[in-house]
């Protein structure tokens, strides 16, 4: 048995430790929100926080998650909604959806260092993150605005 | 003004009963569900819920649930259908949601009479339906709401989801009418047809960008894929692809490594009665971790059939010799005389055009869950095709088509993949053998070595300019694979013009163009070899995808072999004469307007820069959509090396339902049409597709995309599709634009460096 702690809440996995995070957070804890794409961290469907940071869950060892915080698109902002997913509504972003949940999650690790990217920043961080209905130039709009919303939020 | 042969309408006449009819060689049976199955489904139509047909109801708290029998896969066709539904209905917006129904037959497409999604035809075929059936129930709500109001009907109109008597502002909700159970007759076919509709002035929702209703699910995770269906006691399943794309059959299968992986259940050889599939097996296990390592663990071995030696030079070389041959193929279109035409020409110029197999990769890999319950089969997984899924299920599992229910969801990428049915076979057949629940997930490598794939195309195309200029004659040879054909569906087929049967009219349709071309003819070629051993299905666009790449290439040769303007030689092309009148002119105003906005002609460009243009009238001519495109693009002519800056597209789809929707669907399609042209490649070789994940077939990256400029232009025309044209349009007019730059001309897709530069010195 692993013991993971998932946006929050420690949950009792009883999976190999060598399992992909991503099969443990889907197909064991049912939390289907992080998508399966590609299985080589090619696409960036499965992106996830692992103390904040974004990593590709199919190429993380359950093991190497015990102890440290993960947190999925269901937990993202503690399951209130973040600037970005308001954005992606705003924008229209989505259209097939399958990749966006790892594009937002991608997006939200930019924004949580810097809440003011120019556009090149923006491609810089977001290119691996693979989007097969090709909704590139939305999500850039996205983030740009969740950015300034952000940012006024925060009084800056 | 020229005289031109009538094209005869080839408008697709599909109805039930041609598809009840239909069958293929291997004896399949189209499917319907006898059974209701979809729990979002049942609820809408809970007692005390006003239904007037069968396409959506609405509950005593006034939310109106629309069954979409079309499948959503990001066009948000769901919200569409729901939009033109409550246009007539008069419903509020906030109050409209979206169901999917399973294979149930009555949700069937009016017009095709199946569960089918595809050929950008949904909007434009539904439309009337989705009315009829939201006037059905405005009229009945406003004779129950009347009623409780105590006035008469007549003095009443509905507006956001309420009735309201005009004269005393008194009013009732729809809401209020429902709970009280005061609205429920159920509409027949002829009182529906009797109705009469709002004329386009009316429309206060049809040509308003209303936020698509399935958004906010895919934004937060809650939106499910048929990936995402879970079923208790389910066990996974993870295919083992054989070495070819078709044809090998399983010699053995030692699983003495993989009984030692945790959880594995047994290794099922499929024994595939459709012959979707061969030589596949499933490695099935208890959890997807261990299914996906008893995989690798199992040592299959192989007789690799027939097909073990073809690659993309063996059926380039075939086509070839089939296009060489004057008794090969059967005719789509034939006008005049084209070979005395052209043998008359003061001019001629002919030239090969080449396509490259192409996958679709969409994002979620192909799965299914499937079981068996108290005799019937349930399948959860998101399909385009349910009607034939569903019946590929039933002949796979020997079993009436009557006891397969398909339980729709979001798909998470379509482009055509998902019409095809492959994926049940194994889950169904995997929990057959094993009793219980399979849920079988391709990985990548599985999903993009055995795609139903856009065919290698090879076309010759041969015209004729006369002393002025003119195009007077051209001849277009389309020779490739015949994926539609490969359905076994005869409804799908066309009449060929010279009476040799039926051909694939899903492989030339495009190059029965708009131009005037006095003396005209479209020959296709089935390509035997690529059929049996390269199965190929309906790509994204489909065969406007290949045909405008030859048309709008020679037509852009033509232009300059005749010294003139590629904008003017078209637009003198489309005079609108005979059978084209019409669309001929609404594709020159699109072609002027893309043109306008792209600074063609008035903006200084750098050296080796220029703007490319074409124009298309995608997808079919019965189902067209006017597009055009100006690419502009800079090349370095050392290397070969270029770059799309900027693609300026326009598009006339006459009734608009959503304009943001359809910029959406532009947007999209047109970067898809630019990642075919210049990143996407499947090779074939010793009967494979040489192509495993991302890394080698790499659609296009965001710090690839260039900027993009759409034009909509919307008429009181009947709605037309927008979900493909933008993808066939752009890779001649990128091609268009590097002849313009460097004058460099190629002919083969993906337009490469090399072939670039190899080009500049021919």
């Amino acid at each position: 048995m692993l013991a993971l702690t998932v946006n929050g809440q420690t949950k009792q996995v009883d999976a190999e430790s060598d399992t992909p995070l991503l099969w443990v957070i889907r197909e064991h804890l049912q939390m289907t929100g992080t998508k399966f794409g590609c299985g080589a961290g090619l696409c960036g469907a499965c992106t996830v926080h692992v103390d904040g940071v974004a990593v590709r869950s199919c190429q993380t060892s359950a093991k190497d998650v015990v102890g440290k915080k993960v947190t999925t698109i269901e937990g993202l902002n503690g399951g209130k909604p973040h600037a970005l997913q308001i954005a992606w509504v705003t924008e229209q972003v989505p259209q097939c959806g399958y990749c966006q949940s790892g594009q937002i999650m991608q997006a939200a690790s930019l924004l949580a260092k810097n809440n003011d990217p120019t556009k090149q920043e923006i491609v810089a961080h977001m290119d691996g993150n693979l989007c097969r209905c090709m909704t590139y130039g939305r999500i850039q709009k996205a983030i740009l605005r969740a950015a300034a919303d952000m940012r006024n939020q925060s009084g800056s | 003004m020229t005289k031109i042969a009538k094209i005869p309408n080839r408008r697709i006449d599909l109805n039930r009963r041609s598809f009840l009819i239909g069958g293929t060689a291997a004896g399949l049976a189209f499917g319907y569900a006898a059974v209701s199955g979809l729990s979002g489904v049942g609820e809408a139509f809970a007692a005390g819920s006003f239904g007037p047909t069968a396409w959506y109801s609405i509950a005593p708290d006034g939310k109106v649930t629309v069954m979409v029998g079309k499948a959503e896969m990001g066009q948000h066709v769901s919200s569409a259908m729901a939009q033109i539904v409550a246009e007539e209905l008069e419903a509020d917006w906030r109050l409209m949601t979206i169901a999917l129904p399973d294979n149930d037959p009555k949700y069937n497409d009016p017009v095709l009479g199946a569960l089918i999604t595809g050929g950008s035809w949904s909007v434009r075929m539904n439309f009337d339906a989705m009315s009829r059936a939201g006037a059905a129930g405005r009229i009945t709500l406003i004779d129950a709401g009347a009623a409780m109001l105590g006035v008469p009907a007549g003095e009443c109109r509905a507006s956001n989801s309420q009735v309201i008597h005009t004269k005393s502002a008194k009013k009732v909700s729809y809401a209020k009418i429902v709970s009280d159970g005061k609205a429920s007759k159920a509409w027949t076919a002829d009182e529906l047809k009797a109705i009469k509709l709002k004329t386009p002035d009316q429309y206060t929702l049809v040509g308003q960008s209303v936020p698509q209703l399935d958004i906010p699910s895919k934004t937060n995770g809650t939106a499910k894929f048929g990936i995402d269906a879970m079923m208790p006691g389910m066990v996974y399943g993870k295919p083992v692809m054989p070495p070819v794309r078709y044809g090998a059959s399983v010699k053995a299968v030692d699983d003495s490594a993989a009984k030692k992986i945790k959880g594995f259940v047994k290794a099922v050889t499929l024994e595939d009665k459709t012959l979707t599939t061969s030589g596949w097996v499933v490695a099935v296990a208890t959890t997807y971790e261990g299914a996906k390592q008893a995989a690798d663990a199992l040592k299959v071995t192989y007789d690799n059939g027939p097909y073990a030696k073809v690659n993309d030079d063996v059926l380039i070389a075939e086509a070839k010799k089939l296009q060489a041959d004057a008794s090969s193929g059967q005719l789509f279109v034939s006008a005049g005389d084209p070979a005395a035409a052209i043998g008359g020409a003061a001019k001629v110029l002919e030239a090969e055009y080449l396509t490259s197999i192409n996958i679709h990769a969409p994002l979620e890999p192909m799965n299914a869950l499937a079981y068996e319950k108290d005799g019937v089969w349930h399948i959860h997984t998101g399909n385009q095709f349910a009607t034939r899924t569903g019946g590929l299920a039933a002949t796979a599992l020997g079993v009436d088509p009557k006891q397969v229910v398909l339980h729709q969801y979001f798909m998470g990428g379509g482009f055509g993949r998902r019409l095809d049915g492959d994926m049940v076979i194994p889950a169904v057949l995997a929990s057959k053998a094993v009793g219980k629940p399979v849920k079988l997930i391709y990985a990548r490598e599985d999903d993009m070595a055995m795609d139903f794939t856009r065919p290698l195309t090879y076309q010759k195309v041969k015209a004729g300019l006369d002393a002025d200029g003119k195009l007077v004659g051209l001849q277009h040879d389309v020779v490739c694979a015949w994926p539609t054909a490969r359905w076994g569906i005869p409804a799908f087929l066309t009449p060929a013009v010279d009476k040799k049967g039926a051909l694939d009219g899903f492989t030339v349709n495009g190059a029965d163009f708009w131009y005037t071309v006095p003396n005209h003819k479209v020959r296709a070629v089935l390509n035997d070899l690529a059929q049996k051993g390269t199965p190929s299905g309906q790509l994204r666009s489909v065969a406007p995808g290949w045909t405008f790449w030859a048309v709008e290439s020679m037509i852009d040769e033509l232009a300059h072999a005749s010294g003139k303007d590629p904008v003017d030689f078209r637009l003198a092309l489309l005079d609108g004469a005979g059978a084209n009148a019409g669309g001929a002119k609404r594709l020159a105003n699109a072609l002027r307007t893309a043109v306008g906005r792209s600074g063609y002609g008035a903006t200084a460009l750098p050296k080796n820069s220029a703007i490319g243009i074409a124009c298309v009238s995608s997808q079919e001519r019965a189902t067209a959509t006017w597009t055009a495109c100006a690419a502009q693009v800079e090349v370095n002519p050392a290397s070969g090396e270029f770059k799309v800056n900027r693609l300026t597209l326009a598009m006339d789809l006459g009734t608009v339902v959503n304009p943001n929707g359809v910029q959406a669907q532009i947007e999209g399609s047109a970067l898809w049409g630019m990642s075919l042209a210049l990143f996407e490649k499947a090779p074939l070789d010793q009967g494979a597709l040489q192509v495993s994940n991302f890394n080698d077939y790499t659609p296009m990256r965001m710090s690839q995309m260039p900027d993009i400029d759409v034009s909509i232009i919307s008429s009181n025309q009947p709605a037309s599709g927008c979900g493909e044209p933008g993808v066939t349009v752009v890779a001649p007019a990128i091609a268009n634009a590097i002849f313009n730059a460097v004058g460099a001309r190629v002919r083969s897709l993906p337009i490469t460096a090399e072939a670039v530069k190899a080009a500049m010195k021919a």
